[in-house]
């Protein structure tokens, strides 16, 4: 596997606040590359870098083998970018902005129209790009980055304020793109989409990589508890304390809100034999740990504006 | 063409279509740089025509021997400067005449009598009616010996170097339509493809900035050349009477020019200003005192000596007094061709410092 991103040391500076501090990061070929991080950690700083949108203060990046500083118009029509806000033309219809966005990488109207009918907007062609919702003005955008079959795709919250119905749609999509042998990164703000599509994303705040790996390592290292509940009502709260501590299953927080009768514990299987032997099952569930625990146990709980 | 020809090309072909359409389909622009210079042609043009062919009212009491009498070429010249009226009694006309509804009152005195009543408020027109009467009763008495005249004036118009009002409004306002056109156009594209990341989307992709600028020259000049077209087409008509003279041509690669100076400035407020809002209002603040200094409006002739001097900082008061030269005065090349050479090292000089100035990003 060839490395499609590589970055060393890559630091930069807006007068007093270090946006990015220290930051290396590899991407092979083909993967799918989540950057996840709270507003204000430095991935969008970082992004641009990336891109070649700005120059890093220090620090050595290579996409693809080139240099993406100063603009690279060798390295331009292998990248594909797609942006948080929709940058669109204005008063043009939605096959207007894909032919026209194909024409600077001199493709023609009929692979335009082709990726159109790919994001599912052919019958949206003669719509202006004002007039579209927010989920075909995702698609229309991330179909602009890609008109010209780039091998380097970024894709900038790709679903922020889409519906779940519109939010699937697109991961379907993304999926695709990644499948057909591009390498993406992405970054989002929510970490089931984070979870669910990359193969590897790395965390960030404070202008630094905190952590990077696979979702499912990161979530096994994090050691965490598991949460089980059943309806409430089945079974006295003070029976299931000494049944449970009778069956040596260590536990924390049990109580009965008068909803869930919930607990937490490192050993699900003792605690779920004896809720099954005392036939109080009904409404089980069980949630192990998610990115988004060790998302929040990374980067602190602490609200961000 | 090899690839990377075919691409700069495609590129540039797509920039210009999306830049033309987006003009097309901008009400306000289409407004602003068509109809509103147009309409302001029309209510100018009417306005002042009647202010420099004083016609003359006359109210006539009566059957006028002298009046009733002219026929063929006599009374052609009697329509040409007055417009008479039948009044049936003297009294009712002598009112009208105090009043200034007419000019003046005609009847038959007794003989041969005529008798002419007039306001003497306004002398012109007291010289006006009182000179044309006479010449007319001369006409009638020298017919009545039937002898050829002793005297006979010969008039004959030298090249006139006053301008009619449709003379300066056309260039006038022609030019105000080019710079607005030109400087909101090249101002506001700017700004709002720098604030909708359109320019960074462009930065990403392999266009070549010739490509941007080249593309907006192209449509810029496309619009004022029809500005042009539609201007001259409309003042040239009957009913407002623009005569060029033969050197008319030349106001095109003059308009050309012009549109790049005005271009230069619509970059440099462009890449100056963040918001529209702010480059509406530098842009405003730039071409309303251009165009009343530069003489868009009305002939700076009678204006103090500093006001010309000052106007010829404006590239638009070389637009609008060249195309006056070319358009009426019978100019030819070399009298213009100077101020084309100026309007192009202005448009260098601003479009260097757009250059300078210029940022792909808000911050």
């Amino acid at each position: 596997m060839t490395t499609a991103i590589s970055a060393d040391g890559i630091r930069k500076r807006y007068g007093d606040v270090q946006a990015v501090d220290g930051v290396s990061l590899t991407v092979e070929t083909g993967e799918f590359f989540g950057l996840l991080g709270p507003n204000g950690a430095g991935k969008t700083t970082t992004l641009e870098i990336l891109e070649g949108i700005r120059e890093a203060d220090e620090g050595r990046i290579e996409l693809l083998g080139l240099a993406p500083w100063p603009r690279n118009p060798k390295l331009l029509p292998r990248i594909g970018v797609q942006f948080q806000a929709s940058a669109f033309f204005d008063k043009l219809t939605a096959r207007e902005t894909i032919r026209t966005f194909a024409s600077f990488y001199g493709v023609g109207a009929r692979r335009a129209d082709a990726w159109l009918d790919r994001v599912g907007l052919t019958d949206s062609a003669a719509v202006r790009t004002d007039k579209m919702s927010g989920g075909q003005a995702q698609r229309l955008s991330i179909a602009c980055a890609l008109v010209h079959d780039p091998e380097l795709v970024f894709l900038d919250e790709p679903t922020t304020g889409l519906d779940p119905q519109a939010r699937r749609n697109l991961w379907d999509l993304l999926r695709d793109i990644n499948a057909e042998g591009r390498t993406v990164v992405l970054t989002t703000h929510y970490l089931d989409e984070a979870e669910l599509l990359c193969d590897r994303v790395a965390v960030m705040d404070h202008g630094k990589v905190l952590q990077t790996g696979a979702p499912a390592a990161l979530v096994r290292e994090l050691d965490d508890t598991v949460r089980i509940s059943v309806e409430s009502g089945l079974i006295p709260i003070e029976t299931a304390r000494e049944l449970l501590t009778a069956a040596g299953a260590e536990i924390a927080a049990l109580e009965d809100n008068g909803v869930l009768l919930s607990l937490s514990t490192r050993a699900p299987a003792p605690v779920l034999s004896v809720l099954a032997e005392q036939g109080a099952l009904r409404g089980l569930e069980v949630r192990g740990a998610t990115l988004e625990d060790v998302f929040l146990h990374l980067t602190g709980r602490e609200y961000r504006a | 063409m090899s690839a990377v020809e075919k691409e700069r090309a495609s590129a540039f072909v797509g920039l210009s279509r999306v830049m033309l359409l987006t003009f097309l389909r901008d009400r306000t622009a289409l407004f602003f740089t068509l109809l509103m210079p147009l309409m302001f042609l029309v209510l100018f043009g009417f306005l002042f025509k009647g202010a420099t062919s004083p016609h003359l009212k006359i109210a006539q009491v009566g059957p006028v021997a002298v009046l009733d009498s002219a026929t063929g070429e006599g009374r052609v010249s009697i329509d040409k400067a007055l417009t008479i009226t039948q009044v049936p009694d003297e009294q009712t006309a002598l009112t009208k005449v105090k009043k200034g509804d007419y000019d003046a009152l005609i009847e038959q005195g007794p003989g041969g009598q005529v008798i002419v009543r007039y306001s003497a408020s306004d002398t012109v027109k007291v010289g006006g009616v009182t000179g044309v009467l006479n010449g007319l009763v001369q006409q009638a008495n020298q017919a009545a010996t039937h002898q050829d005249p002793a005297y006979t004036m010969v008039a004959g118009q030298v090249e006139d170097q006053s301008l009619k009002p449709i003379q300066y409004l056309t260039p006038g306002l022609l030019g105000w339509a080019i710079a607005t056109g030109a400087i909101f156009g090249a101002s506001l594209s700017l700004v709002n493809w720098r604030k909708k990341r359109i320019l960074r989307r462009l930065r990403l992709a392999p266009v070549s900035i010739g490509a941007i600028v080249g593309s907006r020259i192209l449509v810029t000049c496309v619009v004022a050349l029809v500005q042009t077209a539609i201007f001259l087409a409309v003042a040239t008509t009957p009913a407002f009477g623009l005569k060029l003279t033969g050197n008319w041509p030349l106001v095109l690669p003059l308009v050309l020019c012009a549109t790049l100076a005005f271009m230069s400035i619509g970059l440099v407020t462009g890449a100056i200003a963040k918001t529209e809002e702010a480059a509406n209002g530098i842009n405003q603040v730039i071409i309303l005192p251009m165009s009343f200094l530069s003489g868009a409006f009305f002939p700076l002739d009678n204006s103090p000596q500093w006001l010309q001097q000052l106007s010829k900082i404006f590239p638009l008061h070389y637009l609008v007094t060249s195309a006056q030269t070319v358009l009426s005065r019978g100019g030819g090349l070399m009298d213009v061709l100077p101020q084309m050479g100026g309007l192009l090292a202005f448009a260098a000089v601003l479009g260097l410092i757009a250059w300078r100035i210029f940022d792909w990003e808000d911050a």
